[in-house]
């Protein structure tokens, strides 16, 4: 059966509705929340501080270290049991990548910047989350930053791609689902998040790139008004 | 610890001034509780004492009974100090001041019998409720305990029953129905710090540092004490504990009217 | 030929486009990207000429030779001192730098113990970011007694203000000692009352740094503290 018409009644291309706002958690270095429907991140920065243990230091470069964790309470459904795991250091990985080409360490080589992104409410698109509230509490944290890093989950559900996947899509029963979550540059519009869970033909990833771009796009404006707006300064 | 430091904030102690420019040592800064923060959980509250901010969610599941309490439901309370709320906390299994924090404020439902535990079992010996309770903090502003003891009893009091079948839990369908609650057994949570000769409540991170000593003191609506827990370094007299527990009863009756 | 794309003194966001065209030169908190000049982190614009640099407003110190700064004393070693200057950085205080010329064998405690609060200078720091730090100087010295807070490093100077204006302000309106440290620890002496009304008007001034007409706000504000009349010396 096709897909025609979308559980929430959003058009293909339409993220949910999104809420962003920098410097929330004032012990950090820099901090941020972002909002995308249902899901919920905050991120917080500390750094460039010193790293432990000291061997992994790197004399030519700072590093970016990151941590991704769902509250036990985050889901519907049953308690998640708070450690990290498996799929949280994948997670914690992807998303160090997905931010390391905007971030330049080289002046604070032997330090470590890092990232924490917590969730209290997930509703898919977690990752995506994490790592656009990330972006903004790097730049938060005055890190140097030559670009912003958005994300968004493209999906394809049964026979027709969607922007910003949400759960009850990615449980879709009455066809097949394709998770494609996506990272984009600002700027120069490269691509530093790609992962995709489930089928997909070579035409439809090209599209799925695409359209991630151009909602990553909308998504780079509310990050940087969010900054904005921490001092009192509005967007055009 | 740099004893000219202590003696200067004793000496604002002395004329009755905080650090932070509060004019009483008992005064706490401003405490919001905001209950329902989360859609997903069965109970949600999230409280902000000053700029310390915590989060508490509750989840029901159905569990089979402990051996020994065959026809009650359980409880259990979990904290996780976040490393994103501030530098000093590291990433990793709990610190030991988040298992302190957790069992005090664990104590104090489970000893006043605020949760009517025999009306949470489903099917003795077979089946019954089990609540879980986690605590994660956000921003680390001092005095985590009293804001995590005050968003525990605020999301159990948020906290509906999710549909059961008899076989399945329905998480999408939220009964109407709350937990069985005594409010006046509900215990509220003051942590007096003793700092030189002067006890104060609410203490920011440079004030925390200096304290001496610190007692716990956790109250029932009718000034019963039903969780007490005593802290720092360096030792109390009984007069001082009178003291702090005076202090405690007190203020539970302002921490009492965000419940 | 050349084109400025944002106007002076406003925030701009890491990768935001400042200028096109070759006419502008980027300075400072900005790179060049082809014929653009874009911003490298989250910052103020300030325009000199055709000069255009971004003056970070956030980011953790970083030691510079020369700064005068608060340092708290964290370790002894046989041969000096270990500093945590609030950086990811430690510096080091050799015996050599003391104030004084210290025996062989005399106990360093007696000089600056752990947990004391030192004005020091940095009067050395290497490519990886080994700190020197040295007594010798006016001014540098012991901290006794008062309180320490943490203001962010780069609103450093508008704490201090032209030839130290703004901060001679207010300490002469609340008769306190005050230390402003480039790392952004602030030292302060005087009564209760006193350094409660310094915490709050550093507090302002950190937050509405950015906004013009500082000088005159701060002054009304310490006018309604402290009950009394401000007469500023005009700075030459």
């Amino acid at each position: 059966m096709s897909y025609t018409k979308r559980n929430d009644g959003r058009k293909f291309d339409e993220t949910r509705p999104i809420e962003a706002k920098a410097g929330v958690i004032k012990r950090a270095d820099g901090s941020a929340y972002f909002k995308m429907g249902k899901t919920t991140a905050y991120a917080a920065v500390y750094g460039p501080r010193e790293i432990h243990p000291k061997f992994l230091q790197d004399p030519k470069n700072g590093k970016l270290r990151c941590f991704y964790n769902m509250m036990p309470f985050s889901s519907m459904g049953d308690r998640v049991r708070p450690g990290a795991n498996r799929r949280a250091k994948e997670i914690a990985m992807v998303t160090q990548k997905a931010l390391l080409p905007v971030v330049d360490l080289t002046e604070s080589p032997n330090s470590v910047v890092d990232v924490f992104i917590e969730l209290p409410q997930t509703d898919a698109g977690t990752r995506c989350a994490g790592i656009c509230a990330a972006s903004i509490a790097l730049a938060d944290a005055g890190i140097s930053m030559n670009g912003m890093v958005a994300a968004v989950s493209i999906g394809r559900v049964d026979d027709k791609l969607v922007v910003d996947l949400d759960y009850s899509e990615e449980s879709y029963e009455d066809g097949t689902v394709a998770d494609i979550p996506i990272a984009v540059v600002s700027g120069t519009e490269e691509i530093s998040l790609l992962q995709m869970d489930g089928e997909l033909s070579r035409d439809e990833l090209k599209q799925a790139l695409e359209m991630a771009k151009k909602a990553c796009s909308k998504i780079d404006k509310i990050q940087r008004d969010a900054l904005k707006k921490k001092y009192g300064v509005k967007n055009e | 610890m740099n004893n000219q430091q202590k003696d200067h904030i004793i000496s604002f102690f002395e004329k009755g001034i905080r650090f932070d420019g509060r004019k009483k040592l008992d005064e706490y800064r401003k405490i919001k509780v905001e209950k329902g923060f989360s859609e997903n959980a069965e109970g949600s509250a999230r409280v902000t004492i000053g700029d310390t901010i915590v989060l508490a969610g509750v989840k029901l599941s159905v569990e089979e009974p402990y051996p020994d309490t065959p026809d009650k439901g359980t409880m259990m309370v979990n904290v996780e100090l976040l490393p994103l709320s501030s530098p000093d906390f590291e990433p990793g299994p709990p610190a030991i001041q988040a298992i302190e924090i957790a069992r005090v404020v664990d104590r104090g439902i489970r000893e006043s019998g605020a949760i009517d535990t025999k009306k949470l079992c489903i099917k003795k010996e077979e089946k019954a409720w089990s609540i879980l309770i986690d605590i994660c903090t956000l921003n680390d502003d001092g005095n985590l305990l009293d804001a995590s003891a005050l968003a525990v009893v605020a999301a159990l009091q948020d906290t509906k029953m999710p549909s059961y079948n008899g076989k399945v839990v329905d998480y999408k369908k939220k009964t109407k129905d709350s937990l069985p609650l005594n409010l006046k057994k509900m215990p509220t949570s003051c942590t007096v710090s003793k700092i030189g000769n002067h006890f104060i409540v609410d203490p920011t991170p440079e004030e925390e540092e200096k304290v001496d000593a610190r007692l716990t003191v956790e109250v029932e609506e009718d000034g019963t004490l039903c969780a007490l827990q005593k802290g720092g370094d360096k030792s109390l007299t009984a007069e001082d504990i009178d003291k702090m527990v005076g202090i405690g009863i007190e203020k539970s009756k302002e921490l009492r009217k965000f419940l | 030929m050349g084109k400025l794309l944002v106007e002076d003194k406003t925030i701009v966001t890491p990768g935001e486009e400042l200028a096109e065209g070759m006419d502008f030169l980027p300075a400072e908190g900005t790179f060049r990207d082809k014929d653009k000049i874009i911003s490298s982190g989250l910052g103020l614009v300030n325009l000199s000429g055709r000069v255009i640099k971004t003056i970070p407003v956030a980011g953790k110190y970083f030691p510079k030779k020369g700064d005068t700064i608060i340092a708290k004393v964290t370790n002894i070693l046989m041969s000096g001192w270990i500093l945590d200057i609030g950086s990811a950085y430690s510096a080091v205080l050799s015996v050599k730098e003391a104030k004084d010329f210290i025996r062989r064998d005399e106990d360093l405690t007696r000089y600056y113990n752990i947990g004391d609060y030192i004005v020091t200078n940095i009067v050395m720091v290497t490519s990886q970011r080994l700190v020197d730090a040295s007594m010798k100087g006016p001014g540098m010295r012991k901290l006794i007694g008062g309180r320490i807070i943490k203001v962010n490093p780069h609103k450093v100077p508008r704490i201090i203000g032209k030839k130290g204006s703004m901060v001679s302000m207010i300490k002469n309106a609340t008769e306190s000692n005050i230390t402003v440290g480039q790392n952004g620890l602030v030292w302060i002496n005087g009564s209760p009352e006193n350094e409660i009304i310094v915490v709050k008007t550093i507090k302002k001034i950190e937050q509405e740094a950015h906004i013009s007409g500082l000088t005159d706000r701060i002054k009304t504000f310490l006018e309604k503290e402290t009950n009394k009349k401000i007469n500023i010396e005009k700075v030459e």
